[in-house]
């Protein structure tokens, strides 16, 4: 698979993405609606909710993951050598417009991309990877993020979060809803509103989970994908793999920004672990590649 | 019926031709952008040399030579082919890097914040010139191999697609990225 192919798959998968998105809030909006006793209320609600939600993270949603993680906009005399590392490396990569660059005030290593296209887009790094990788390695963590951007990932990983965060939010009205009562007639529902409403409360309680999941699950192989084309731009796989090695040994690789929405953008993940092999259950759940995996198959290229 | 077929017929190839030559002519905006990035980071280095010069001219009384090497070579950069503007490009590379390898033996323009300034500009700049290198070498050789290509090549023929030249680094630099076992 070429980054063309990449590229349209991506773009696929948003649309993809969107459609599912729809269909399971106006899913969850007509269960709502019965339970109320008034159909269109619901489904009307949803697309309502739904639309605003999808807009304003569409256009406000890098904003609003920069602000989250308190990032701020790197200028020049002080970061001139992150700048200038960024400006090449787009060049590299052909990119339309240089990203905008941005800065967190933290000791951990870590790095993220976001936006919603190549044209709209921002890396983010932290102090600590500033100080603690040399050029080399920088340089690495950086192409990999462009990768990132010009792979159309950004348009993806964001557009997933905000698809969690709307069904988890949905699905948690609805359940509250369930549990205090609703205004309509009890007496008049029939087998199949007792069945929809049997069906919503799987769905309350499945779709944060199945949501979660395919955040995981588009998050991990994207990760992998990125290490390749950001080794293509660098011409020097060794760079990103000792990267990944310092950020390996971290002692400290808690991100206090990042919470559970921004965490699989990271370029590793952002919270706290033991040093200890991870099981598969705790891959399953995670938000990243196991590392080792990524050092493994960039020392093999 | 039969008039329809041959209809279809004719659109589908009509359409295949399109495409092809679409696809061709982004191929070549693609090389043309990536030269003209190329181009930006030259420039940017010309414009540079001269501050450098000047900063560094009181300290360096007793390698003259040094400078000279770098006004020549910055001369010749902004005229002639493509290889000699490569040429060009690669002497003032070598050049620029025996004026900062030079400039470790004088403690005191290290310490000058002005240089310590052009000093990184021009290294960013030396990058940038590698990395856009890089991006127009990769540019040429998806279109040269896209307009070698059979059926492309037909067309690429017919609408007078040329294959383009690659940005060369010397034989030296090339050496220098063999890979150690």
């Amino acid at each position: 698979m070429n980054i063309y192919d990449q590229i349209s798959s991506n773009k696929r998968r948003t649309v993809l993405l969107v459609f599912v998105f729809f269909t399971l809030i106006i899913f969850i909006g007509l269960i709502i609606g019965l339970y109320y006793g008034n159909n269109y209320f619901g489904i009307i609600l949803a697309i309502i909710v739904g639309t605003i939600y999808f807009l304003f993270s569409y256009y406000g949603g890098a904003n609003a993951i920069l602000t989250m993680t308190r990032a701020k906009e790197a200028t020049k005399p002080e970061y001139t050598h992150l700048i200038n590392t960024v400006e090449g490396l787009s060049i590299a990569a052909g990119l339309p417009k240089v990203p905008k660059v941005y800065v967190i005030e933290d000791e951990a290593l870590n790095a993220f991309a976001t936006g919603r296209d190549p044209d709209h887009a921002s890396v983010t790094v932290t102090t600590g990877l500033l100080n603690k990788l040399n050029r080399l390695e920088l340089e690495g963590v950086i192409a990999h993020e462009l990768s990132h951007i010009k792979n159309y990932d950004i348009r993806v990983m964001m557009l997933t979060s905000v698809m969690v965060g709307v069904t988890v939010l949905l699905s948690d009205f609805l359940l509250r809803s369930f549990l205090w009562g609703g205004k309509g007639d009890k007496k008049e529902q029939n087998q199949l509103t007792f069945i929809l409403i049997i069906a919503g409360l799987v769905l309350a309680i499945l779709s944060p989970i199945i949501a979660q999941m395919m955040q995981l699950a588009v998050s991990r192989k994207r990760e992998f994908l990125a290490d390749a084309s950001g080794a293509l731009l660098t011409r020097y796989p060794k760079g990103l793999a000792d990267a990944l090695r310092k950020i390996k040994h971290d002692p400290d690789p808690l991100v206090d920004t990042a919470n559970k929405a921004t965490a699989h953008l990271f370029i590793s993940t952002p919270f706290r672990h033991n040093g200890k092999k991870s099981t598969w259950f705790q891959d399953l759940f995670s938000t990243h590649p196991n590392i080792d995996e990524r050092i493994k198959r960039l020392d093999e290229m | 019926m039969a008039s329809w077929i041959i209809f279809a017929i004719i659109a589908v190839v009509v359409l295949f031709i399109i495409y092809i030559y679409n696809s061709l002519i982004r191929l070549r905006m693609r090389v043309n952008n990536a030269w003209s990035q190329i181009d930006v980071q030259l420039k940017r280095r010309f414009d540079l040399i001269p501050n450098l010069i000047n900063s560094v001219k009181g300290y360096m009384k007793h390698e003259k030579g040094v400078l000279e090497e770098v006004t020549k070579a910055r001369t010749s950069l902004m005229s002639g082919s493509m290889k000699d503007k490569a040429k060009a490009s690669n002497q003032i590379t070598d050049a620029l890097k025996s004026i900062f390898a030079v400039a470790e033996n004088y403690p005191q323009l290290k310490a000058n914040e002005n240089f310590k300034m052009l000093q990184e500009e021009l290294s960013g700049t030396e990058s940038k010139i590698a990395y856009a290198r890089q991006f127009y070498n990769d540019s040429v050789m998806s279109y040269n191999e896209s307009i070698q290509v059979f059926p492309k090549n037909l067309f690429a023929k017919l609408f007078g697609f040329q294959g383009k030249e690659f940005f060369e680094a010397d034989k030296k630099e090339r050496d220098n990225v063999k890979v150690d076992f």
